[in-house]
């Protein structure tokens, strides 16, 4: 054993593994930037709800990748999904992954940030309405079925990384996995009950820029990241994650300006989201002049989704399928075109001579969305045969923060009273008890 | 002349306000309010303070009308505020001595009755 440790402390990187460390903490900053985005966008009545669907994603994705999501998405190169070898953190100790120059429990809390980032953006579908409880179910269960599954196919050792497919921070699990499952989310649990009937406006815009400059922020860990160290790939993807959203900025400033005269905060908000997203699978694998094209380009199919989709009767509710699915789609497959050998020393596009990359994108980009939607909607609906996936008319009239929560936002605390006291104690008042009279 | 003054839920704001524009009833002011009628109370924690909020967040309709609304005008309020369950509201009627659009000077039923146009 002693020489085995020799050996294997000789192979971990100090730099490397200082950036990944870094790197773990920006990507785990995103799910709460994730979650004031959200909030904002919600009614004030859900504020802390919506808040707490990204939180609970702490809380239900690290368990379930400790347990079986990071093995069955790392363990292993099936072709459809990973051994159990690093179930319950076998084997995931201080010694180097096979391959990298980083402690093996690094690169899983790195992966697990990734995990739980996702499973927070599914709930933008399914805010203001989903049982807090359903939704900790459901997310548990996808954590696993469709996210680790979908992490093994893209970078885990799966059928498409293993026919070249190229995807360089989870343009696969992470974008198109969310926003597919997004829109089967949204389909299988309905709409808001006053979807179509009432404006159903953001509630503090203020929320939604500031979380999307911090997921931008992040951003730079989740792509930045993904090389595992300090080498060309990830510093390149870096510098791609400044590029490719700025000019995703300028473009939509554009479309809004043309549409509706004015650019608004929360479409640059969305469109520092998109360009993200974009230039996550491409992003150490493309020129910087490329990503600066892909983030414009990536401008318009997202656009064009976000000002169609609420014209339909589908309520997903905060667009993960235009800012993720779209977008990530669209990366995925621009990439097939312009990846650069010259630049990522892995691959060329079909730009530069190499069609069997464009081609393995497109596999790509069919096949995961028709399993992260197909999975998703089957798993809801069996969830929903064996129990109510949402709060009822009344209860989503009140609000979802003091009936899943018995919180509030906003509380300003007038005619409370206090009834956790000793002397209430004593009196014997429980919880709930009506009171005829109390002023 | 009266003022009816209209107690609903926040939730039914919209349903209110259509109810009312239906019955063609076009002058109307709204606050945000809080009061307590027979409800349950909400009991609310936070970490290790849980409260009871005696008040409920209510929103308040004040309409003046000539006398040949204010029947027209209760019926959109009930309509467009009831859910059956405690807490849907109440309406108050209250004599109104004066009224006057400011824009013209109007007074009284001319100022509270809608304008035909």
């Amino acid at each position: 054993m002693g020489a085995l440790d020799t050996v294997a402390a000789a192979a971990i990187d100090t730099g490397d593994t200082a950036w990944m460390l870094a790197a773990t903490a920006l990507v785990l900053l995103m799910t709460v930037a994730l979650g004031l985005f959200y909030s904002g966008l919600v009614r004030s009545k859900n504020t802390l709800n919506t808040f707490m669907m990204s939180i609970a994603a702490f809380a239900v994705a690290t368990v379930t990748w400790a347990a079986v999501g990071y093995s069955l998405a790392f363990d292993g190169t099936g072709s459809l999904v990973g051994g159990l070898g690093h179930a319950f953190l076998q084997g995931v100790d201080l010694a180097p992954r096979e391959g990298s120059t980083i402690p093996h429990i690094v690169f899983f809390a790195f992966q697990a940030s990734f995990c739980i980032i996702t499973v927070a953006l599914v709930s933008g579908a399914v805010v203001e309405r989903m049982r807090f409880g359903a939704y900790l179910i459901f997310a548990a269960l996808w954590s696993v079925l469709v996210y680790a599954v979908l992490a093994h196919w893209g970078f885990g050792g799966g059928w498409l990384m293993g026919n070249g497919t190229l995807d360089f921070a989870g343009g696969i699990a992470v974008e198109m996995g969310s926003g597919f499952s997004a829109l089967a989310a949204a389909l299988v649990v309905g709409a808001r009950k006053d979807y179509g009937r009432q404006a159903l406006l953001p509630h503090n815009a203020v929320y939604v820029v500031l979380g999307a400059g911090l997921l931008w922020f992040g951003w730079f860990g989740f792509n930045g990241g993904s090389g595992f160290g300090i080498n060309d790939a990830g510093v390149l993807a870096f510098g791609n994650t400044l590029l490719a959203p700025a000019c995703t900025l300028v473009v939509w400033f554009a479309l809004d300006a043309i549409r509706g005269r004015k650019v608004t905060a929360i479409g640059a908000a969305t469109a520092i989201i998109v360009g993200c997203v974009v230039i996550t699978p491409a992003g150490g694998y493309v020129s910087p002049g490329w990503a600066m094209a892909l983030g414009a380009l990536a401008a318009f199919p997202c656009y064009a989704m976000i000002v169609w989709r609420p014209r339909t009767r589908v309520d997903e509710t905060l667009d993960v399928l235009a800012a993720h699915g779209v977008a990530g789609f669209t990366g995925i497959l621009l990439l097939g075109l312009v990846a650069q050998e010259s630049w990522n020393g892995v691959s060329d596009g079909l730009l530069y001579g190499n069609a069997d990359q464009f081609l393995w994108q497109v596999v790509a980009a069919a096949a995961v969305p028709a399993y992260a939607f197909g999975v998703t909607f089957v798993l809801l609906k069996v969830l929903g045969a064996l129990m109510p996936l949402r709060a009822s008319e009344h209860e989503e009239a009140l609000g979802m923060d003091i009936v899943q929560h018995g919180e509030e936002a906003y509380v300003t605390g007038e005619g409370a009273i206090l009834i956790s006291s000793p002397d209430a104690a004593e009196a014997g008042e429980q919880r709930g008890v009506p009171v005829a009279n109390p002023i | 002349m009266k003022l009816v003054i209209g107690i609903v839920r926040p939730e039914k704001a919209n349903d209110v306000l259509e109810s009312l524009y239906r019955a063609e009833v076009r002058g109307v002011t709204l606050s945000r309010v809080q009061g307590h009628g027979g409800e349950l109370d909400r009991v609310e924690t936070y970490r290790g303070t849980t409260v009871k909020m005696g008040l409920a967040e209510k929103l308040r309709f004040e309409i003046a009308v000539s006398d040949d609304f204010v029947d027209a005008t209760i019926e959109a309020l009930c309509a467009g505020g009831r859910t059956g369950e405690v807490g849907d509201g109440k309406i108050f009627v209250v004599p109104l001595e004066r009224a006057v659009r400011i824009r013209t000077g109007e007074t009284d039923h001319g100022a509270v009755t809608p304008v035909a146009n």
